[in-house]
């Protein structure tokens, strides 16, 4: 039975501004609420952030080790030291010496590494008298890492062949940035622990107080104020996005400071903000409203939560899940809230952000209505 | 026009009924106890009251409104403290009151009201460490903010130790000196006794007794009884020789008066016996003893009816 049309539909910006008050207020107040809500994610970027740190993706260390100790001449003359300092321009490979009077194949052992170069004695020399000589590229097939390495390598050789028969390269590589190019895990794991502190904090408590609010008749109470359900809702939704805020604003700075991230602040970042909130808030009242009892709208919650708190791009970017699992992520209402984060803070991609955030539009319209719809103060 | 008149309402849950039929008016400024124990369908008859339940026939009109209907202009109006008050933990009676006052936009000295009340002391205690009386009178206080004329009361002294209690039925008294009208549950005798002006004792949906305390023990009391400790023989010879109804409880006889004069045949009677006989009193039927006789059993601490056929 519908309820009388002047419950639900005027909204005044005092009732609302009370209510967010004293929520706001009693979560403060409330110090699990307050470490899940706020200093939780920056943990999880602390901990992941530190995990990852070591293998950013723009440099693999390579031990290089140089037996070619000349006598040289003139320092022009040096070949096997010009060599190494072209391997360490790439920018690809962290150069690491390794003293000639080590063997190769343990010290890379003793290092837990695949990826090493031998210059040879007497490489300098050859080079100048054009007699063929080979340097050592270690490393193991089936590493990534040993891939860059060679290909590096043979890039430093074919540079140094072209000079030494004075030949000029005729495709030249540009050194062009592709941002997606230097990325950093940082730099994901920035916008995915913001998707997953704007998931997580108001689905679970919009779960957890509508159907504990009914459970203890507080929506009673409440109804018989002149509160109405969409101001209660709304000044929850306030609450989030503050939260969110503020939660972005330590993640950033957390993130930046100690990780060195690499990310864009722009204003498009807000919608996301305002509306990735809203819409889990709504989400989880939904759940909350639809569910018996507090424990089943705490089963519910957590099927509809778990998938979207690993698969949606929150800890790892989806372009490294197999497809079928990247198709699961892509209905996810999270996704295109993470997606949308990466194109605006990572990508500067705007239209995709657009897109997504059109996406994330729509389902916080669907979702915002049927909860406001669904949920009763009163029972008939 | 009466604050509160009910005609036929009925209400049901299922195949439950609620609230099967009951009629009843309060008038301004009265306090009407609802008594009945746990089932009995007090609760539902003041939510749906209230504007909280939607009835299923009949009609009620609270300060000539419809309670489902107009609702929110109706909530403007009254005050309530549902059963089993709860409120936000983490929140102060004081601010509590200053919440509600912002949302029903009305100015009002919060001190004043925690006075009213008696919880000027917890004042600034957060709910959740508020005692069980202490929280419910930051319910009446939260009830008083809109500072309506009519207010629903729904147990309020449930599970609540005696000075507790005894605090809130001040609070009562002193809002029905205000000449507020108030409607009351409660499945205790001496509470609805206490406080009521009028009763109405409900039983499975049904008000099987209406009218002031007095009333009722008259209407349905056994009236005034002679009692005299002695034995069973004394009792038949009390009975032959007087023609009184007599009856006999252990050693206890009990002789229902129906004329003054009775009491000194029975007297008379006894002593003529020359058999033994003891201490005696006159008593008549209280509340107690008429709310066993129409609910057909007991009520214990929590409301529910004990040693009686609650069936039949």
């Amino acid at each position: 039975m519908a309820e009388p049309r002047s419950r639900g539909n005027r909204i005044s910006g005092r009732r609302t501004l009370a209510d967010f008050k004293v929520y706001s207020r009693g979560y403060v107040r409330n110090r699990v609420g307050l470490f899940f809500g706020l200093i939780f994610p920056v943990i999880l970027i602390l901990i992941f952030g530190a995990i990852f740190s070591g293998t950013s993706s723009g440099t693999v260390t390579v031990y290089v080790q140089n037996q070619d100790i000349g006598p040289f001449l003139s320092p022009e003359m040096n070949i096997a030291s010009q060599f190494v300092d072209a391997l360490n321009r790439s920018g690809t490979v962290t150069v690491v010496m390794v003293p000639t009077s080590e063997d190769m194949t343990r010290y890379l052992a003793n290092h837990s590494s695949s990826d090493g170069v031998i210059i040879p004695a007497g490489f300098s020399a050859d080079y100048l008298a054009a007699q063929p000589i080979n340097v050592t590229v270690y490393g193991n097939p089936s590493s990534s890492t040993s891939s860059i390495v060679s290909g590096t390598v043979s890039g430093v050789a074919n540079y140094l062949n072209l000079q030494r028969f004075g030949g000029s390269s005729v495709i030249g590589i540009e050194q062009a940035t592709v941002n997606a190019q230097q990325t950093k895990y940082i730099d994901f794991l920035i916008p995915g622990l913001i998707g997953f502190s704007i998931l997580v904090s108001p689905m679970f408590s919009l779960v957890n107080i509508s159907s504990e609010y009914k459970k203890t008749k507080l929506f009673k109470q409440l109804s018989l104020t002149p509160l109405n359900k969409m101001e209660w809702l709304t000044s929850k939704v306030m609450w989030y996005i503050v939260l969110s805020t503020v939660s972005f604003i330590l993640m950033v700075i957390v993130g930046v400071a100690l990780f060195g991230a690499h990310i864009t602040l722009t204003p498009w970042i807000i919608p996301f903000l305002v509306l990735g909130p809203t819409l889990f808030a709504a989400m989880g009242m939904l759940v909350g409203t639809v569910s018996k009892n507090p424990e089943t709208a705490g089963v519910v919650g957590n099927i509809v939560t778990f998938p979207m708190m690993f698969l949606a791009g929150t800890f790892f970017p989806i372009s490294i899940m197999p497809d079928w699992l990247q198709s699961i992520a892509h209905v996810l209402p999270l996704y295109y809230v993470i997606e949308g984060l990466n194109n605006v803070m990572v990508y500067d991609n705007v239209p995709g952000a657009l897109l997504d955030m059109a996406v994330v539009a729509v389902l916080t319209l669907i979702f915002f209505v049927a909860a406001v719809r669904l949920f009763k103060w009163r029972e008939d | 026009m009466m604050p509160i008149d009910v005609r036929d309402l009925r209400k049901h849950y299922g195949e439950v009924k609620a609230v099967d039929g009951i009629s009843f008016t309060v008038k301004e400024g009265e306090v009407f106890g609802l008594l009945g124990p746990n089932g009995a369908g007090k609760t539902t008859t003041i939510e749906v009251l209230e504007g909280l339940r939607k009835k299923d026939g009949g009609e009620a009109y609270v300060l000539g409104l419809d309670p489902w209907d107009d609702g929110y202009d109706l909530h403007n109006r009254i005050g309530v403290i549902p059963q089993e008050f709860n409120f936000f933990e983490k929140i102060t009676p004081q601010e509590a009151i200053i919440y509600y006052a912002s949302l029903f936009g009305v100015k009002v000295d919060a001190d004043e009201i925690l006075k009213a009340v008696l919880l000027e002391d917890s004042g600034k205690t957060l709910f959740e460490n508020l005692s069980g009386g202490q929280k419910q009178k930051t319910g009446l206080a939260l009830s008083l903010v809109n500072s309506p004329d009519l207010l629903f009361l729904d147990e309020p002294t449930t599970g609540l130790d005696p000075n507790a209690r005894r605090a809130i039925w001040d609070v009562i008294k002193g809002l029905k000196a205000q000449g507020k009208t108030i409607i009351l549950t409660t499945h205790y005798l001496d509470e609805a006794q206490q406080l009521s002006d009028r009763v109405a004792i409900m039983n499975h949906g049904h008000i099987v007794a209406l009218g002031t305390v007095e009333d009722i023990i008259g209407q349905h009391g056994s009236g005034e009884r002679l009692e005299i400790q002695g034995s069973e023989k004394l009792a038949d010879f009390i009975r032959t020789s007087t023609g009184l109804e007599v009856e006999s409880n252990g050693d206890v006889i009990s002789i229902l008066l129906t004329h003054k004069n009775d009491a000194l045949a029975a007297l008379e009677a006894a002593e003529r016996s020359n058999m033994e006989w003891g201490d005696i009193r006159t008593r008549r039927d209280s509340l107690d003893d008429v709310f066993v006789k129409l609910v057909r059993g007991e009520v214990d601490e929590s409301g529910e009816v004990i040693g009686g056929d609650r069936n039949g």
